[in-house]
């Protein structure tokens, strides 16, 4: 009895060392490449996830303007286009991107992650480069503010004019910050999964306005919400600093210096600047909310 | 005779019994500490833990995310309130209509017998969907609020369970005690007031205490209808930062509201237990 204890234990004991050693640390990244020297930023030099393919993520489902038809690959919408330019700028042909799924919480686990980079609208902020790296920016980012046309809301000419309006946003949001900072309204706000959620919900009445990034505000009030207005565009919280997003990598990604070259190197030569005009156009003339 | 003395045989029994207790201590405590130690090598010691430790244990993001996780857990604390006493009166109406014998009442039956199957059937979050996200969509004047639809999706569901358990509770009863109860003279709703629902609620009080500690986890799902309870307020804390430390102190706070209620759980199961084994005996 009393060796069959002793036995159990001591089995109990390997069994758990071998568990141990099972999950032994793995080797750590390769070291970064260093974008200045000369060609480092090949694509065949790259240390991507596979060799040779560049895997880009994005959330499922996708949304338009960013994407079209939830079709990553298919390269039509801002940021698909803007992922294949990356791409193109990096070496990598059509062919040789992968995209794969990754939800927010994904993207930002401090976890291996089973993307290059990840392109879903994510704003760039110093508290979030604590845990994810960020390249340079692609693109300026304002908030507004989106309602039915037979609101109380839809006339309002400036932020006082929300300060009694239930408004929503989606979780995980710079909309739902401009909300608490900026707006500040009487009414708590309400959190939704996601935009659809909140769509339903300013359709029902639930609440008085939707606060949404430019772009897929102007998307949903022009193509899927019948009878919606843009009220107007919210100031940037927190001390005016410009909102912008960036392609989300790994912390210190070997790749983060060469990706953020890329997109830079689309700025200067305007590629950007054409891509939005191409998927983006219509922003430009929303009323401004002071 | 009064001065008793163990036998030899006797005092090395006591003696064996005391030495294997104290080696079953060690043992066990080597054991603990044994797999204790490994674990906290093997967690320690895994190339990630610093930056699992910043992300999920960092002191000053807790601090930062507590008020807003604890004004959430208000809202938790007040649905919980009227979601439970909602689903508790729910359930038992249930099991009563459940339980009717005569067959006049059999339509009640039916649908009392259907509720059961659909609700506990059904996804809660499509539940809480389709009564947050449907009936406003209606536009029927007097919609009363998410919050309060939501927490309609929340009683019909959980008092579909509970319904369940205080059908076994009445069924458990012994006929006999009906009988006994109608020989008396009473009608059926005093036996049921006076006999049988007294034993049968007893009986199930633990799994009904089981069911409330569930109900306690699941309220925070009408987050999804718009308000905001802790686990979105962590949420929303975890987008802000991209750390996941407002979660640990979500928990942290459920695992502290729910154990009162696990230790009165178990202490009501306690003495259910010495009274139906040993009554008068204590």
């Amino acid at each position: 009895m009393s060796t069959t204890r002793t036995f159990l234990v001591v089995a109990g004991a390997a069994l758990l060392v071998g568990a141990v050693a099972g999950c032994a640390p793995e080797d750590e990244d390769p070291p970064a490449t260093d974008p200045t020297a000369a060609d480092a930023c090949a694509a065949e030099q790259l240390p991507t996830r596979e060799p040779g393919i560049l895997t880009v993520g994005t959330d499922n489902p996708a949304y338009p303007p960013w994407f079209v038809d939830n079709e990553p690959s298919n390269g039509e919408g801002f940021e698909s286009a803007v992922a294949y330019a990356v791409a193109e700028q990096l070496g990598f042909d059509q062919d040789s991107v992968a995209w794969t799924q990754v939800t927010f919480n994904n993207a930002i686990a401090p976890g291996p992650k089973d993307f290059d980079f990840d392109i879903n609208q994510f704003s760039i902020t110093d508290e979030r480069r604590q845990a994810v790296d960020f390249s340079s920016p692609y693109y300026d980012v304002r908030q507004a503010v989106i309602a039915l046309a037979d609101s109380p809301i839809a006339d309002a000419a400036s932020v006082a004019d929300l300060a009694d309006a239930t408004l929503g946003a989606q979780v995980g949001t710079t909309s739902y910050r401009t909300i608490t900072e900026v707006v500040q309204p009487d009414p708590e706000p309400a959190v939704y999964n996601s935009n659809d959620d909140a769509k339903a919900a300013l359709q029902n009445g639930t609440i008085d306005g939707l606060v949404l990034d430019l772009p897929t505000a102007f998307y949903m009030t022009a193509a899927e919400i019948e009878d919606s207005v843009i009220v107007g565009q919210l100031p940037q919280p927190s001390g005016g600093e410009i909102e912008q997003f960036g392609l989300v990598l790994d912390q210190d990604s070997p790749l983060t210096g060469c990706v953020s070259q890329a997109v830079d190197a689309l700025r200067d030569d305007g590629t950007l600047a054409q891509l939005e005009q191409q998927w983006l156009a219509q922003v430009a003339d929303a009323p401004e909310l002071s | 005779m009064t001065d008793y003395r163990p036998s030899e045989l006797e005092r090395r029994r006591q003696a064996y019994r005391r030495r294997q207790t104290a080696v079953s201590v060690a043992v066990a405590a080597v054991s603990t500490a044994v797999v204790g130690v490994l674990l906290y090598l093997a967690v320690t010691g895994a190339p990630g833990w610093d930056r699992v430790r910043a992300t999920f244990l960092n002191p000053e993001v807790a601090r930062d995310a507590f008020p807003d996780v604890l004004r959430g857990l208000w809202l938790n604390v007040r649905l919980l309130f009227f979601c439970a006493l909602g689903a508790l009166a729910l359930g038992l109406g249930i099991a009563l209509l459940r339980t009717l014998r005569p067959a006049v009442f059999f339509p009640l039956r039916a649908l009392a017998t259907s509720y059961t199957y659909v609700f506990r059937g059904a996804p809660l979050i499509i539940v809480l969907y389709l009564l947050t996200f449907g009936v406003p969509g209606l536009r029927l004047a007097g919609t009363p609020s998410v919050l309060v639809l939501g927490g309609v999706a929340l009683v019909v569901t959980y008092g579909a369970y509970l319904a369940e358990v205080f059908r076994a509770g009445i069924e458990s009863v012994h006929p006999s005690q009906r009988a006994a109860a109608r020989s008396l003279g009473l009608t059926y709703p005093q036996t049921m007031r006076h006999v049988v629902l007294p034993q049968a609620v007893r009986r199930v009080t633990p799994p009904l205490l089981n069911d409330r500690v569930a109900l306690q986890k699941d309220v925070g799902l009408i987050s999804l209808a718009g308000p905001i309870d802790a686990i979105r307020a962590a949420q929303i804390a975890t987008a802000e930062t991209y750390n996941y430390t407002p979660y640990v102190v979500a928990a942290g706070l459920f695992v502290l509201m729910a154990i009162p209620l696990v230790a009165v759980t178990d202490w009501v199961t306690l003495r259910a237990a010495r009274r139906q084994s040993a009554e008068g005996t204590a």
